[in-house]
């Protein structure tokens, strides 16, 4: 499978049951659109002189995919990317519900390669992940993945091997329902959103290394102390600023990697190609929105039009409407717009940290197109954003409106949890600990003595703070950090726990620990805070999701884990509990018990949090309609919970899916 | 004394097999087969100044490391020539680990290398490199000689941003012994002090040079023996040089 290296379309070895949509317009998938084609008057007004390939869609049941290395060129400089049988997205693979798939993928890197199905429900060892699944797919050797498809909508698929994500290795999965498709459409595009660099992913991530601010140029001057001590004086300058000082850390560290070195990319499309998509007035488009990038978070709007969110993470959710969303670095969002007017939109995607977007054109005429928005102001972090407190002390830049606390957790909720029910705990605990002093010895006894005296800064005397390193399955083995078991409260209302950070957060590794975290359940998150006073834009946050259909899984969680999400900025190392992959024992959960997960985001970064093999149901207040994600975005020094069905035997991946904190914050779930 | 340096020599080796043994998993390979099963090692060269003074002076000072994120093999040099000839020479090899979210620990030996009048020495080094609160860049080292000989050396460094490029860095070192030493003139009590500001502009973030000022004094029977060798006892000169790393 030798391929010329000039970045033009590649057909695949085409097997019997494989069939080649859409090879004219960008990404199309949908059979309505498959007829589209660019006149090649549009190729030639493109800036390039050879214009970029148009993502392929495969169709089917078998498939024979291809990972080389391929020459392209979004810069100016021509570069090696990972690529799928040629292809800078990948080619869109599109399955149907219920039918069995086979995929025979062929590594011609010199490097072991692997591909993994994001957000699919498989067998674990059909999942992809080297070390964990199976042994990775060596140089020259062909993988067999064969598996059921077990559900419908939006997915997509990348390498775990090394950082060949950042390097092309990623494209889209789209299902089709096998009963009729509760979302009415027309048309259908795919919109995949990533990030590209000319430097090598292993450049940046020594840069990140060596000097963990070397892609921000947004640091504070000595300007900006001078315009502060005008605006507010020596003293409350001195005082906003010594949190910062003393912590050692950036207000304005929002991406570690930013438009310095990166091109953000629509479909493989550079801005300036702006990757273009017809409709006609009047028509319901869907477009299937996913975040392929390694280390962007991107924020999506379409000046002039409303989105409806249909689905998150490939589920079905009740149907909302919004002006601009968050998608973190591998969700998926299905939104469907309503075109009314004959004229040209753009689709407008910009990173979190403001230093470059990703753009496309959504027109009922290919000579169309819209303005491009100017980017929205780079937000800078505050003090809620360090977990010291709800109040807002921080930069006037980004004064917005403090979190709505109106959500579905009622804030006297945990109040009341705690008078009835202490004595049942301690009860219940006391047996427990006898059980784990067996197993553990002298763990236990500094877990305990540290959090007794944490404990009381952090809550009112008499609160429920009684947590066990197994929650009540130390045959499960591992060492598992802090389980809950006792007065849970209900599914999809979240946790009433404590936050309890352990010793081994009190290591080089951490840099900081949220002590009051947010919730992170009705925040939009850091910059698009105020969108709504100063724009009038509704954003989407995920205490707006509720799933189409009622919530199959209706027991009660048995077990809490408390996770947290920990990090140091300066010496650029991620961790989860203080604790890195490496020095990691998995997390042990028995097949078929439901658990709460409750993840603690001790940085200043937003996480998206990835768990192979099994939903994570979002806890986003009613218990009847909880929505299932594969990925989870935790906000700066905030928390969030969801309940997981360890329904799937074997070892799994959970991490946050940032390429560079993928080393560290990592760790295996083993159902056993 | 032998015993100190034996041990330390022991815990860089020790950190070096460590590190070595994380290293072969991939040797040919520059990028990880799978990320996340281990740790990345990374060598980081840093210029931190090559710079020529006035009077036929000239610097160099940088460090060489290679290591994870917790253990690092360090080495530290400088090289100073005043006059046209070299002042002062030394290079330390040291265990660096992480100890605390922004502090290494690091220990080793210190070699300083023979000038023209006086020995060369050796030295045990002890001490604590990281960032401090305000963003001070500070390290902190005891050393203990042959001969029982101490010395004591603190440094620290504050970076102000005119532009995201355009830097100014102002340090500090203070050099303390235990002893008088004529043979290398340095006194008891505090014995020299270097001062710099260095404005670099930042052309990429590891290349960039710079021009600034370069104060040095000395104290005590330090001063006394410049004073007897006709050597001033303090100086201020120009610099331009160069600050860069890889």
């Amino acid at each position: 499978m030798k391929k010329p290296n000039n970045g033009r379309i590649q057909l695949p070895q085409l097997s019997r049951r494989t069939f080649v949509t859409g090879l004219a317009a960008g990404a199309v998938t949908g059979a309505a659109a498959s007829a589209l084609a660019l006149p090649s008057g549009l190729r030639a007004a493109s800036p390039r002189p050879e214009p970029r390939q148009v993502v392929q869609t495969l169709r089917g049941n078998h498939f024979d995919l291809g990972i080389d290395y391929t020459r392209v060129n979004f810069t100016g400089r021509e570069r090696q990317a990972t690529t799928v049988n040629g292809s800078l997205p990948a080619p869109i693979l599109r399955w149907k519900e219920g039918q069995k798939v086979t995929l025979n993928v062929t590594n011609n890197l010199a490097h072991d390669s692997s591909i993994h199905w994001h957000g699919l429900i498989l067998p674990t060892n059909m999942d992809g992940v080297p070390g964990l699944s199976f042994n990775g797919i060596p140089p020259g050797e062909t993988y067999r993945y064969e598996f059921e498809v077990q559900q419908s909508g939006t997915y997509w698929y990348h390498s775990h091997s090394g950082f060949q994500e950042q390097t092309g290795l990623y494209g889209a999965i789209v299902i089709d329902p096998a009963e009729p498709d509760p979302v009415a459409y027309d048309r259908e595009y795919v919109v995949l959103l990533s990030d590209w660099s000319d430097e090598s992913p292993l450049e940046i991530y020594g840069h990140l290394k060596k000097e963990s601010h070397y892609y921000n140029f947004r640091r504070r001057t000595v300007g900006d102390l001078w315009s502060d001590i005008r605006e507010k004086g020596v003293a409350r300058t001195f005082r906003e600023r010594g949190m910062w000082n003393r912590m050692r850390m950036s207000d304005t560290d929002i991406s570690d990697v930013t438009g310095y070195t990166y091109t953000y990319l629509m479909n493989g499309q550079t801005p300036d190609d702006n990757w273009t998509a017809l409709f006609k007035r009047g028509e319901k488009v869907r477009l299937r929105f996913i975040n392929a990038a390694a280390m962007t978070i991107f924020d999506v709007r379409i000046p002039g039009l409303k989105m409806t969110v249909v689905a998150s993470d490939g589920q079905n959710v009740e149907p909302v409407t919004v002006d601009e969303f968050r998608i973190g670095v591998a969700e998926t969002y299905d939104v469907i717009v309503e075109p009314a007017d004959d004229r040209a939109y753009t689709l407008f995607t910009q990173g979190i940290d403001r230093t470059g977007f990703a753009r496309g054109t959504l027109t009922p005429d290919l000579g169309l197109s819209a303005e491009v928005p100017a980017m929205d102001y780079a937000p800078v972090l505050t003090h809620r954003d360090m977990g010291m407190g709800h109040g807002d002390h921080g930069s006037p830049r980004d004064r917005g409106a403090p979190a709505p606390h109106t959500g579905h957790r009622p804030a006297a909720s945990s109040g009341e949890m705690h008078g009835g029910m202490d004595h049942s705990q301690h009860g219940g605990m006391g047996s427990m600990d006898h059980s784990q002093h067996g197993d553990m010895g002298n763990m236990d006894h500094s877990q305990h003595g540290s959090m007794n005296s944490m404990d009381h800064s952090q809550h009112s005397p008499g609160s429920d703070t009684n947590y066990s390193p197994y929650g009540g399955r130390g045959n499960l083995g591992g060492m598992q950090g802090v389980w809950f078991t006792e007065d849970l409260g209900r599914a999809g209302h979240g946790s009433n726990k404590p936050i309890v950070h352990l010793p081994s957060e009190f290591a080089y590794t951490v840099d900081m620990r949220a002590e009051q975290p947010m919730d992170g359940l009705n925040d939009p998150g850091i910059g698009l805070r105020d969108h709504q006073q100063r724009h009038g834009r509704r954003v989407l946050t995920y205490g707006d999701l509720r799933n189409l259909t009622p919530t199959i899984d209706r027991r009660e969680p048995e077990r809490e884990l408390q996770l947290h999400l920990t990090g140091n900025m300066h010496r650029y190392v991620w961790s989860m509990d203080g604790i890195q992959f490496n020095d990691a024992e998995p997390l042990m959960l028995k097949y078929g018990e439901r658990i709460r997960i409750t993840l603690v985001n001790d940085t200043m970064m937003t996480h998206p949090i990835h768990l192979h093999g099994m939903w994570s149901e979002l806890e986003t207040g009613d218990g009847n309609r909880i929505p299932r994600k594969h990925t989870i975005l935790v906000q700066p020094a905030a928390k969030i919970s969801y309940l997981v069905t360890a329904d799937a035997y074997g070892r799994w991946a959970y991490h946050c899916h940032l390429l560079f904190h993928m080393p560290g914050m990592f760790r295996e779930v083993r159902v056993v | 004394m032998k015993k100190i340096i034996l041990l330390a020599v022991l815990v860089a080796s020790g950190a070096k097999a460590q590190t070595a043994y994380h290293h072969d998993k991939h040797e040919d390979a520059d990028i990880p087969d799978h990320v996340m099963d281990h740790e990345k090692l990374f060598t980081m060269g840093k210029l931190d100044q090559l710079e020529v003074r006035e009077e036929d002076s000239d610097a160099l000072k940088g460090d060489l490391w290679f290591g994870g994120n917790r253990d690092k093999l360090w080495l530290k040099g400088e090289w100073e020539r005043e006059d046209g000839e070299t002042e002062n020479a030394e290079l330390q090899a040291l265990y660096s680990r992480a100890v605390a979210p922004f502090w290494d620990l690091q220990m080793g030996l210190r070699h300083d290398f023979r000038l023209e009048d006086g020995p060369s020495k050796n030295w045990a080094a002890i001490g604590f490199q990281g960032l401090a609160p305000y963003f001070f860049e500070v390290d902190a080292a005891l050393f203990v000689g042959e001969g029982g000989d101490s010395a004591m050396r603190l440094e620290a460094e504050y970076e102000l941003l005119f532009t995201q490029r355009l830097i100014l860095s102002p340090e500090i070192e203070l050099d303390f012994y235990g002893q008088n030493d004529p043979a290398t003139n340095t006194g008891s009590g505090l014995s020299d002090m270097e001062a710099g500001l260095r404005l670099r502009y930042e052309i990429t973030r590891q290349f960039a040079p710079y021009i600034g000022v370069h104060y040095e004094k000395k104290f005590g029977e330090a001063a006394s023996f410049a004073r007897a060798d006709a050597e001033s006892v303090s100086d201020t000169t120009w610099v331009i040089g160069l600050r860069a790393w890889f």
